[in-house]
């Protein structure tokens, strides 16, 4: 309950100190939601590395639970993220706004490791494939986005886009206050989702010991 | 170190030896990189710039490239030969670096043919874009064996393999593309190594992971 | 030198194996016999180290590079010729002067005559009999064998026998729907039902 009211909370403060318009009202829900799904797939490639290490097998559903929090953290900034670029620009996709071309890289790559996990037989097979790929993923992130940067200096015309460092304290402060809201947001659904999952494991298993 | 040396050069040159005894691989990617090549060229409306057709250059490499990956284990996956590989002693890894390195012969290989092909249907090329090249197949060969590994293990291979990869390739393309054409190829240059140094050490390390339970 | 204790696996919902135990000591030689998809081939590749149990215990006190595993494949590429897998073989399992060792082991099993042809132009038994130089090659410690005798003629199962006659004192599991064969060597015998 809490992190809900958390947030509830932010996004009411938020308008308060938004006075420049509704653009900037997205700007305190995408870039949460982007920076939560970075977090997402960090935590899942955490617990990737950790199944590997130890062979634990626990860890599986956890990271694959992560990545999908990852991936639907990350639909949701493309989506805010295209939407603010329509009203910022009047295009409801740009190439020269970098975190949504990272963001499209990031999608596309973390579909596939659903297309690696429902195209590869349960077992532990599948669960190390999924880590390493993972793994992978994480690793992908500071790339492209080295990658991204790079390329707008001669493919595609960067836009300048995001404000610079030195936001007012009020719009500081609630915007930290709604990343906090949008991480325990994420951490809720996690648990939620893994507390799910892992009842239908137990579930199947039962069902199984009795057969 | 020189048995592992010793194993990674005797599985690279088993590769080689079967590559040349069949002869399915090297002459598929050999005909399908100069077929896209002629493809392009009439895809390409008249007066196309020169950066468009480097641009579909490294498109063709890519798609060569994932031709020839999705055969790499192809021996192995038909008759369960990665067993065989994998109850030996000798470190996992090395499996991976004797194919990444034999992966990477073919592709220079194909390159040898599509590179010469292109400066004559296209334009000149400019040694950046070869060198962007030659570390474009590092990268390529060692992602694409690990990948090709994992893709082994699902009921979709063929699949599976492109979907994998295709996203990781991105960069690549990035990097190569920007060393061809741009007034600084150094940085893109610099990119391709940091991209190769990152993902072969992530290759390497995993792949062990990867072919055992 | 193989302990099991309740041992299963499982491969999605097919429950293959289930709470086996199973115990051989250095020098055993062990029979499993069983109807076809009775687990014997999977308790193997358990033992091989091929893939881990998804329950119970099991050890296997053997270095890889000592273990001899004979599976239904014959684990060699169909385009080199024998000489060139066992030599690919030997380096792999450290064997020092290979290539001696592969001759010998060729001759020994009535296959030098075609050691240098592609081994995609043999016949079911040849392949068979090149399956057993491979396994046999680095004189593991513990033999895992699957079907020793599947295709093999005659002349073919005397050598095996004789091979395995000149091996006294090694540790074996053996799947085989043919227990009579190898009753004389058996120590005991497993049915997996």
């Amino acid at each position: 309950m809490l992190p809900v009211g958390g947030y509830a909370l932010a996004f009411y403060w938020a308008p308060e100190d938004a006075d420049q318009g509704f653009s900037q009202k997205i700007f305190y829900l995408h870039v949460p939601i982007a920076l939560t799904a970075y977090a997402c797939f960090g935590w899942g490639a955490w617990k990737a590395l950790r199944l590997l290490w130890t062979g634990d097998r626990r860890y599986d559903l956890e990271s694959y639970t992560a990545v999908h929090m990852g991936v639907i953290f990350g639909l949701l900034t493309l989506v805010t993220g295209s939407i603010w670029a329509k009203i910022s620009w009047g295009e409801w996709w740009t190439w020269g706004e970098r975190q949504l071309v990272l963001f499209l890289i990031l999608f596309l790559f973390y579909s596939s490791y659903f297309m690696l996990r429902y195209s590869t037989e349960a077992g532990p097979r599948r669960e190390r494939n999924s880590a390493v790929y993972a793994l992978f993923g994480v690793v992908l992130i500071p790339v492209s986005f080295l990658a991204v940067r790079i390329a707008g200096t001669i493919l595609h015309p960067t836009v300048f886009t995001h404000e610079g460092a030195n936001l007012p304290w009020q719009m500081l402060v609630c915007f930290l206050i709604c990343l906090g809201g949008m991480l325990a947001l994420a951490a809720t659904l996690y648990r939620v989702e893994l507390a799910g999952k892992r009842a239908s494991v137990s579930l199947r298993e039962l069902r199984e010991l009795l057969a | 170190m020189s048995t592992y040396a010793g194993d990674v050069a005797a599985l690279a040159r088993k590769d080689l030896l079967l590559e040349l005894r069949s002869r399915d691989t090297l002459p598929a990617m050999l005909l399908f990189v100069v077929s896209s090549l002629t493809i392009f060229h009439f895809a390409l409306p008249s007066g196309s710039s020169e950066r468009a057709e480097t641009g579909l250059l490294w498109i063709a490499i890519v798609f060569t490239a994932l031709l020839g990956l999705t055969r790499a284990f192809a021996a192995e996956r038909e008759e369960g030969l990665l067993d065989g590989l994998v109850l030996a002693p000798c470190d996992r890894s090395a499996i991976w670096l004797g194919k990444t390195i034999g992966d990477a012969f073919f592709l220079v290989l194909a390159e040898i043919v599509a590179l010469p092909a292109f400066a004559l249907f296209f334009h000149p090329l400019s040694w950046e874009l070869v060198a962007a090249v030659a570390l474009a197949d590092i990268g390529i060969a060692a992602i694409g064996t690990l990948l090709a590994a994992i893709a082994a293990a699902s009921r979709a291979r063929e699949l599976l393999l492109p979907l994998l990869f295709l996203p990781l390739a991105i960069p690549v393309v990035i990097g190569g593309v920007g060393a061809s054409i741009a007034a600084n190829p150094g940085t893109f240059l610099a990119f391709l190594g940091l991209y190769d140094a990152v993902f072969a050490i992530l290759s390497w390390a995993s792949f062990e992971y990867v072919v055992t339970e | 030198m193989i302990r099991a204790r309740k041992l299963s696996k499982r491969f999605g919902d097919k429950r293959v194996i289930e709470g086996l135990d199973l115990e051989v000591p250095r020098g055993g030689f062990v029979l499993v016999t069983g109807p076809n998809g009775s687990g014997k081939t999977t308790l193997l590749r358990l033992c091989a180290g091929l893939f881990a149990p998804t329950g119970g215990e099991l050890e296997v006190d053997v270095p890889r590079g000592a273990i001899g595993f004979l599976a239904h494949e014959p684990l060699v590429y169909r385009e080199l010729t024998p000489l060139e897998n066992l030599d690919l073989y030997g380096r792999l399992y450290r064997l020092p002067e290979r290539r001696e060792r592969a001759g010998a082991m060729l001759e020994r099993f009535g296959l030098w005559r075609v050691r240098n042809e592609r081994v995609g132009t043999f016949s079911r038994g040849m392949l068979q009999r090149l399956a057993l130089c491979r396994t046999f090659l680095h004189d593991p410690d513990l033999l895992l064998l699957d079907e020793p005798f599947d295709g093999l003629d005659l002349e073919g199962a005397d050598l095996l026998q004789a091979e395995l006659a000149d091996r006294t004192g090694v540790t074996a599991l053996v799947a085989t729907h043919d227990p009579e064969a190898l009753a004389s060597r058996a120590s005991a015998r497993l049915a997996i039902a």
